[in-house]
């Protein structure tokens, strides 16, 4: 197969596991990999610039959706066929980016999501399962499309999906309207179970239920101004 | 005359001087222009002639005057509100669009 990978990593403040992240790719031998900064405060960019991959750096934090599409852009203006969108805190396996490609290259879908409930997700907390499942509802009554985890940041995208899907949300609602573009572009998807792993790092890293009913409530009112 | 009615004629006339210099600054559109002088004049109107109120308010069913100011006001300010936040949305989206550049720009090089 000839496809041209791109591997984007959104990265907000991760020089504690973003060097171990890109490690872990360049060692499995993914070669277009673009990081993309989002204003981190920390060694983050510096970390990135040592281990000598491509970076794009957003001189003001604008939130992980807008990071995304700059990465995304990126890749598309690099002649990407087919892009992965990973995240820098170590909570993915690297092995796991062949199954969640494979659905693209076979030509079954043109975007593929990657899904902890299908998974071996390793210990969720149970406030996290809680905090997930009422997403996915709202997701499914907001978007109209049915999966088993919606607010995930491992992912493919065909070109032509990459190239239709539109993020205008610049913070955490990226994640449902990424959704809403499958459907709207009526996109062939499919979802593929990953494995997550959660540490006491990423635990602390990721929404708080406040974070999460925020978000929901940004969901609806974006929703209703469409 | 009450004192009340004194600061909101100081105060409507001090607003509409400041809609003529905006709009004199092309900062309104002419439609914008026609609604905020709309409504300070109306301020004025209400201040000159308070009866009118409770007729207009009658003759939409609402018993007092001040009744109808404040309900028209309340959603006078959520419309505004409403747009106001539609308008940051606007300008949030924008600002990343210009991030966003700037980093695919500053990777070229």
């Amino acid at each position: 197969m000839g496809d041209k990978l791109y591997i984007v990593i959104p990265a907000y403040n991760e020089e504690k596991t973003i060097g171990k992240v890109l490690n872990s790719l360049k060692k499995a031998g993914y070669k277009n990999v673009v990081v993309v900064d989002d204003g981190s405060q920390d060694k983050t960019p510096v970390i990135v610039r040592k281990l000598n991959v491509p970076l794009l750096r957003h001189i003001i934090n604008r939130g992980q959706g807008a990071a995304l599409k700059t990465g995304i852009e990126y890749a598309l203006l690099k002649e990407a066929d087919i892009i992965v969108t990973f995240d820098a805190d170590g909570q993915f396996l690297v092995k796991e980016i062949r199954k969640v490609v494979e659905p693209i290259t076979n030509k079954d879908a043109e975007a593929v999501l990657g899904s902890r409930f299908l998974g071996e997700a390793r210990n969720i907390p149970f406030s996290k399962k809680i905090v997930l499942s009422i997403g996915k509802i709202v997701v499914r009554i907001l978007y109209g499309i049915k999966v088993t985890d919606s607010q995930i940041g491992f992912r493919a995208f065909s070109r032509k999906a990459a190239e239709t899907i539109d993020i205008k949300s610049n913070r955490m609602e990226h994640a449902g309207e990424i959704m809403g573009e499958i459907v709207r572009n009526s996109l062939r998807y499919k979802e593929v179970p990953v494995t997550i792993i959660y540490t006491s790092y990423s635990k602390k890293r990721g929404q708080s239920w406040k974070d999460s009913l925020k978000l929901g409530i940004k969901m609806l009112l974006r929703r209703m101004m469409r | 005359m009450n004192v009340l009615q004194i600061i909101a004629i100081v105060f409507a006339l001090f607003a509409i001087s400041r809609v003529i210099l905006r709009m004199r600054d092309k900062k309104l559109t002419p439609g914008e222009f026609f609604f905020w002088t709309l409504i300070w004049l109306g301020l004025l109107g209400v201040v000159f002639f308070p009866s009118l109120t409770s007729r207009l308010a009658n003759l939409i069913g609402i018993g007092r005057g001040i009744d109808l100011i404040i309900y028209g006001s309340i959603a006078i300010l959520f419309y505004l509100l409403f747009r106001i936040y539609v308008k940051i949305e606007e300008i949030e989206q924008e600002i990343t669009k210009v991030v966003r550049e700037i980093s695919i720009i500053k990777k070229k090089k």
